[in-house]
């Protein structure tokens, strides 16, 4: 009979312990907007914080207290927007969409090498070796760094050594902007096409020594703009960003070096990935 | 005499032994650089943020004068090292690699070079505060090399007291000698020093620790000591990094400075020797930082020297004075071999942090390979805070940033004993500054998110 004994004391305990379950549940619950979980499975995942809150949940909760717009992220596109919007019966806003810009054209090709680096093979610890191999200071380093923080397979190195941004890809999510210890990345309107592919401060042949596509602030741009499009200021050519109605080709026709360039779409063409890439 | 060469000299627990090359400038005596037509002073020679220029282009200015003010607490004055004209400020090559805003003054090739503001002011009169403010005004920043501005480490926060002030004079960095030959030539402005900075902190007693590959200098110190300066010469083993401040205050006192603490938080303030000098000069000639003692050395300079240099001189201009340098330069480092900087170009101006200059050539320059790791752990035993370098670098290669933070990266102070150990030559440091700098950059983004 002793066996009855535990038996009946396991039921008991069993039932207390549910008891107490109920009670929890009905009393220390805290009550979550169930849309706000059928919001985030609409959303990418992806995480990435370009919308300006940390992660796709921080994201949806925002969506449905109607403190953001579902055009907020940049990744899902208006397809995700629009389906929010509806789900959530709100205004899906507009935004334009942006691209992930390179202001550097200077690849092994035309902008050389000053020392050598030997060392960790990342753009951030080169450049706090005295900034790097390359001649120009402000140039891109070629070693990668925003290629492995992408994380939408949108960046990869081209032949020259420069990042090429798939602008189909691209997201704007903003990490390689963060990643770029030369600040070379800037996220632009779709609808920006005059774009200064240089950050020199430096002028004239001091420039041009350093890399054959730099900006020599010779101002030729800026004076066949129409006024107060294109501003001179040290020694670079500064396109205002708001004013996409003025954007003309005619500014980019006469630069001496080619470091303003009209572009639609595509910055930089897309290559044949390489060998080693292909064969993973 | 106390006896220096018998073993049992105080030091910490691991860190390397690499070899001290100091012979090659430790008996030349400190000479005057001559100066030059122009100098070139950046608004950023310190840690903290830059000064705000205070003259205009065309302003004459006076050897002394104050031409930049500290922008906020973390941050430091500067003075002009030469009488002349304000020629531009605009961005110029720094030793970091970028350009830098930088104040350019042309010398007035007439002018007989006297200090701004001769009246000698005397310190026994002035309270604490004011001598504090006047080490700010004065332009103090660390001159071992970090260039942290001296008047926030002598700042005791409230509700911290001071037991002990040290003076780091271990100067562990292979090469260097400009702390040594400081020590043996102006003791008295070592001595001044201290009276100074002991009042400000309200210490009881001072330490200076150095290493025994200086007898010479810690000899004369300890004969020179003033009867009424509680001051102690505490000779140290000779091993690197010595004379970082944790590493210090566990040698001399062997207290241990907490992860993520500072040496203020075990009552002790820890200044470089030749900071203490030149805080010394300040009260006996009213001297700002303007020159600093800096070694040219290595074997790829012509004329190894120490030499006595005006903030802003130009790299060429110093190599010129030490005879040129010879053909096979291959690696120009701003500070010791360990922790320095490589230079890009030789267009740089000399900082308020530089305290040497080495030159190397084709036959030092060992080869980079970099092979697997072996997981011999001659990093994990070199590591003087006792962190995993090797667990560290696996995941810096794999840029697991985040995973670095479970392992302290943060108490990581970049010595390099681990990439010195290495026989694979894994660039474990490097990868480490890139890792904290990244981690740093991530925390900030989080606080300004809240």
């Amino acid at each position: 009979m002793e066996f009855l004994t535990s038996v009946g004391f396991l039921t008991g305990l069993s039932i207390v312990l549910a008891l107490l379950l109920v009670f929890a549940n009905r009393k220390l619950s805290v009550y979550e907007d169930p849309r706000i979980a059928q919001v985030q499975d609409m959303l990418p995942g992806a995480n990435c914080g370009a919308c300006g809150v940390p992660g796709c949940a921080a994201f949806s909760e925002e969506l449905v207290a109607g403190k953001a717009l579902p055009s907020g992220c940049s990744v899902g596109g208006p397809e995700t927007a629009e389906a929010i919007a509806s789900f959530l019966g709100i205004d899906a806003g507009s935004a334009e969409r942006k691209i992930a810009r390179l202001l550097c054209a200077g690849g092994c090709d035309v902008a050389g090498d000053i020392v050598d680096y030997a060392g960790f093979s990342s753009c951030r610890a080169a450049a706090t070796v005295a900034g790097g191999s390359k001649a120009c200071t402000w140039g891109c380093l070629g070693l990668a760094d925003c290629e492995v923080a992408c994380d939408f397979d949108a960046i990869h190195m081209g032949s020259t050594g420069l990042p090429v941004v798939d602008a189909d890809k691209c997201t704007a999510c903003g990490d390689c902007v963060d990643i770029c210890p030369k600040n070379l990345f800037e996220l632009h309107s779709e609808n920006q096409k005059l774009l200064v592919q240089c950050k020199s401060l430096l002028a004239g042949d001091d420039a041009t020594d350093l890399c054959q596509v730099a900006c020599t602030g010779c101002g030729i741009c800026a004076a066949d703009a129409p006024a107060g499009l294109i501003e001179m200021k040290n020694n670079l050519a500064i396109v205002d960003k708001n004013n996409f109605f003025d954007q003309t080709e005619i500014a980019t026709l006469r630069c001496p070096t080619g470091a303003i360039i009209w572009l639609d779409g595509q910055q930089f063409p897309k290559e044949q990935r390489s060998a080693k890439l292909q064969k993973i | 005499m106390f006896n220096f060469l018998s073993h049992g000299n105080k030091t910490f627990d691991r860190g390397v032994h690499p070899g001290d090359f100091k012979e090659q400038t430790r008996t030349l005596p400190i000479e005057r650089m001559p100066l030059v037509d122009e100098y070139i002073l950046p608004l950023s020679q310190h840690l903290g943020g830059p000064s705000k220029a205070v003259v205009s282009v065309g302003e004459k200015v006076i050897r002394g004068q104050l031409i930049a003010e500290p922008a906020g607490f973390v941050s430091a004055a500067l003075h002009a090292s030469v009488t002349g004209t304000v020629i531009a400020i605009e961005p110029r090559p720094h030793p970091s690699g970028r350009f830098v805003e930088s104040i350019v003054i042309k010398r007035d090739p007439y002018s007989a070079q006297r200090l701004f503001d001769e009246h000698a002011t005397d310190w026994k009169k002035m309270e604490p505060a004011e001598l504090l403010r006047a080490i700010q005004q004065g332009g103090f920043v660390g001159l071992g090399g970090a260039a942290f501005p001296t008047h926030v480490k002598l700042s005791v926060p409230p509700g911290k007291k001071v037991d002990f002030f040290m003076i780091n004079a271990a100067e562990c960095e292979p090469y260097l000698t400009s702390d040594h030959r400081v020590m043996l030539e102006q003791p008295e402005a070592i001595f001044l020093g201290i009276r100074i900075c002991m009042k400000i902190l309200g210490a009881k007693r001072a330490y200076l620790g150095a290493e025994i590959n200086k007898l010479d200098a810690l000899a004369q110190l300890q004969s020179q000591i003033p009867a009424d300066l509680p001051c102690e010469i505490v000779p140290l083993e000779t091993k690197y990094p010595q004379g970082a401040e944790k590493m210090l205050t566990e040698a001399v006192l062997k207290r241990e400075i907490p992860s993520g603490k500072l040496p203020i938080d075990i009552q002790v303030v820890v200044n470089n020797v030749g900071t203490v000098a030149a805080i010394g000069d300040l009260f006996r000639y009213n001297q700002p930082v303007i020159e600093r003692v800096v070694t040219m050395t290595g074997p790829g300079i012509q004329n190894p020297r120490n030499l006595l240099i005006p903030i802003g001189t130009k790299l060429t201009e110093v190599i010129e004075f030490c005879g040129g340098m010879k053909e096979d330069v291959r690696q120009i480092l701003f500070g010791g071999p360990m922790m320095g900087n490589a230079v890009r170009s030789t267009d740089v101006p000399i900082t308020k942090g530089t305290s040497g200059v080495v030159f190397f050539t084709e036959d030092e320059m060992v080869s980079t390979k970099e092979y697997p790791c072996i997981r011999c752990m001659r990093c994990v035993d070199a590591c003087p805070v006792y962190l995993n370098p090797t667990q560290l670098g696996a995941l810096a290669r794999a840029g697991h940033y985040d995973d670095m933070m479970d392992l302290n990266i943060m108490d990581c102070m970049e010595c390099g004993s681990c990439s010195y150990a290495c026989p694979s030559n894994i660039p474990l440091v490097q990868s480490f500054r890139v890792g904290k700098a990244l981690l740093r950059e991530k925390m900030a983004r989080e606080r300004a998110e809240g």
